[in-house]
């Protein structure tokens, strides 16, 4: 922990550093390289940037981002639902709950996203109707398929069961690294287990579930470029590549989508960084957060003794 | 459980002297272990028992029964009058049914528990510890859990860091929380495992005089330790296990000072 402001100590020592001149040359040559790569990139004229620029801001591009961003979220969301129910499902007494979680996670993880996307755009060809009823019992009501599951909802189902897998496993390992300290205490208490779930272990088990849900959530935000398989069709890889075909200039369109993806995988990032702090909160053994409060303690000079050696690390 | 923690105070309890914790016959396995081979224990409303024993005899396993953190395979165990884990009475066919979680939830809420690692919840303050669950389980109102929560911090002198993370909190300030905490839901009955052997010698003394102060209110203890010189103050009964039996109870002076099995002579030499 760097200290701000410095003791009075005579005879500080001024240290002269080592001179590294390996260092100096990689860093020499990697920056003509990089400046080799920009200027390649401004000065081609394949790259057509007038065009890109139009296209930047064309009304089927922005649109492509709002419908990318919708299916990213809604399929996040459906495959944390589900994978939180798999998650506990899997640790549950009942075999039948246990052998349902393992033979989703078995199928939806083994089968590429791809071919799933396209089974759910053919889903209304397999079953026309789709109805509630007893199994090889009576049918109470029925819905026909391809008005209930259009393209749209065929792209979330498809990706959040998929997303469902993959985050199964993720959410069982937060959970399981919640220390089973934690529920007795909160048993001890007289916390039923749905409570426990709720107050003490799930809060618990996002600190280790959120950073590999950030990085399923920037796969998610690309991922959804594979939708033209179900078909649909609005999506920001779709639609630049729809502007691409018509005005034959693929090479301008792709730097649009590749902008585009960059600013949104950019501000998920800040936004996990956030959660990560959040979720981090009286868990911190490094960051800055807790040697400010510590310096505030100190600060105050209300504690007789030094409270930072009562801190157990 | 609505009963929040002014107004069962002095009035739910049973008189002093009735007995608030009854073992009979207790025996508990895991799997083909036999671990505790027919307790018997009487503690009485506002008495303080302290349990001794050896590493492995059984201690712990004893009072997470009673606080229902363990299943046992005989026996019974009453606190406040009220059997634990099953219904009062066997069903025609001569089987206890369990009791749901729901009502094991609400006997383990009227007994505190106070574990060797503190286990604190340590994404919250010390102050949102203590609130969590008579807010949450005693549905008390937010603003009246936080007056009760700062007045029991204040009653283990941890006021002042009421605010703080339990991971910036020493072990003995960790363990009073912990003990803040579990009075929160003002239990008949307190549980202490062990509750000063993770901490630091010089650590022991702090929690001990929490102890010793909620003792001295009047709270029913059972309470396993090695600190022999507590057991002497305040105990008003100790009881010696080892290997799933209880092998000597009585008065500490009696038990502790006056050991009438080689046992126990031998654990007391070991401990001291
Ligand atoms: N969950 C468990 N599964 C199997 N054996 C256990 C379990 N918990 C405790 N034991 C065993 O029960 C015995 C008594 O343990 P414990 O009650 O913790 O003793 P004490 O608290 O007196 O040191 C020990 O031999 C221990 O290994
Ligand atoms: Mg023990």
């Amino acid at each position: 922990m760097a200290h701000e402001e410095h003791a009075d100590i005579p005879n500080r020592i001024r240290a002269k550093e080592v001179f590294h001149p390996g260092t100096l040359i990689a860093a020499i040559i990697v920056a003509v390289l990089a400046a080799m790569m920009l200027h390649g990139l401004v000065r081609n004229k394949n790259f057509q940037w007038h065009i890109v620029w139009l296209y930047l801001r064309d009304v089927k591009v922005i649109q492509g981002i709002g419908y990318t961003l919708l299916l990213t979220a809604l399929a996040m969301i459906l495959g944390t639902i589900l994978a939180l129910i798999m998650a506990i499902m899997r640790t549950a007494s009942n075999p039948v709950l246990r052998g349902v979680s393992w033979a989703y996670i078995f199928v939806f993880r083994g089968i590429p996203v791809y071919t799933q996307l396209i089974f759910w755009g053919l889903v209304a060809v397999l079953y026309p109707v789709i109805g509630i009823g007893i199994p090889f019992g009576p049918q109470f009501v029925d819905f026909d398929t391809s008005k209930l599951i259009g393209a749209f909802a065929a792209a979330v189902i498809g990706l959040g069961l998929n997303e469902g897998a993959y985050l199964a496993e993720i959410i069982r390992s937060g959970l399981e690294s919640v220390d089973g300290g934690q529920g007795e205490a909160a048993k001890a208490l007289g916390m039923k287990p749905s409570l426990i779930m709720r107050r003490i272990t799930i809060p618990q088990a996002m600190r280790v579930i959120i950073p590999p849900l950030g990085n399923e959530t920037i796969g998610m935000l690309k991922t959804t470029s594979l939708v033209l398989a179900v078909p649909f069709t609005l999506d920001l890889q779709f639609a630049t590549n729809a502007i691409a075909n018509r005005i034959y200039a693929p090479i301008p369109l792709l730097i649009v989508a590749a902008f585009w993806y960059l600013v949104m995988t950019s501000v998920l990032m800040v936004g996990q960084h956030y959660l990560e702090r959040y979720y981090g909160r009286g868990f911190t053994n490094s960051g800055s957060k807790r040697s400010k409060r510590q310096a505030a303690v100190n600060a105050a000079g209300t504690t007789t003794i030094d409270p930072a050696l009562e801190v157990e690390q | 459980m609505s009963t929040t923690a002014s107004t069962t105070t002095g009035t739910l309890r049973p008189p002093l002297g009735s007995p608030m914790v009854q073992i009979t016959g207790l025996h508990k396995e895991f799997g083909s272990l036999h671990i505790l081979k027919g307790i018997d224990l009487t503690v009485s409303t506002g008495e303080v028992c302290v349990l001794l024993g050896p590493s492995g005899s059984g201690k712990s396993t004893l009072l997470r029964c009673v606080n229902q953190l363990e299943t046992f395979q005989a026996g019974e165990i009453r606190v406040g009058g009220e059997r634990v884990g099953f219904a009062e009475h066997p069903l025609p066919d001569g089987r206890l049914a369990r009791l749901t979680e729901k009502q094991i939830a609400a006997q383990r809420a009227r007994v505190g528990m106070v574990f060797q690692r503190f286990n604190l919840f340590p994404h919250m303050t010390a102050l949102q510890n203590v609130m969590e669950a008579p807010i949450h389980v005693g549905k008390v109102p937010t603003a009246q859990a936080r007056a009760r929560a700062t007045e029991l911090l204040e009653r283990v002198g941890m006021a002042d860091r009421a605010t703080h993370y339990p991971s910036e909190l020493s072990g003995g300030q960790q363990q009073r929380v912990a003990i803040a905490r579990a009075m929160a839901m003002d239990p008949e009955l307190m549980l202490f495992d062990e509750p000063t052997s993770a901490l630091d010698p010089e650590l022991v003394g702090e929690v001990l005089n929490v102890i010793k102060d909620l003792a001295r209110s009047g709270m029913t203890m059972l309470v396993v330790t090695h600190e022999l010189g507590f057991a002497r103050e305040v105990a008003d009964q100790v009881v010696f296990m080892a290997d799933g039996v209880v092998v000597e109870a009585g008065a500490p002076a009696q038990v502790i000072d006056h050991p009438s099995s080689p046992r126990l002579a031998d654990f007391l030499n070991s401990v001291l």
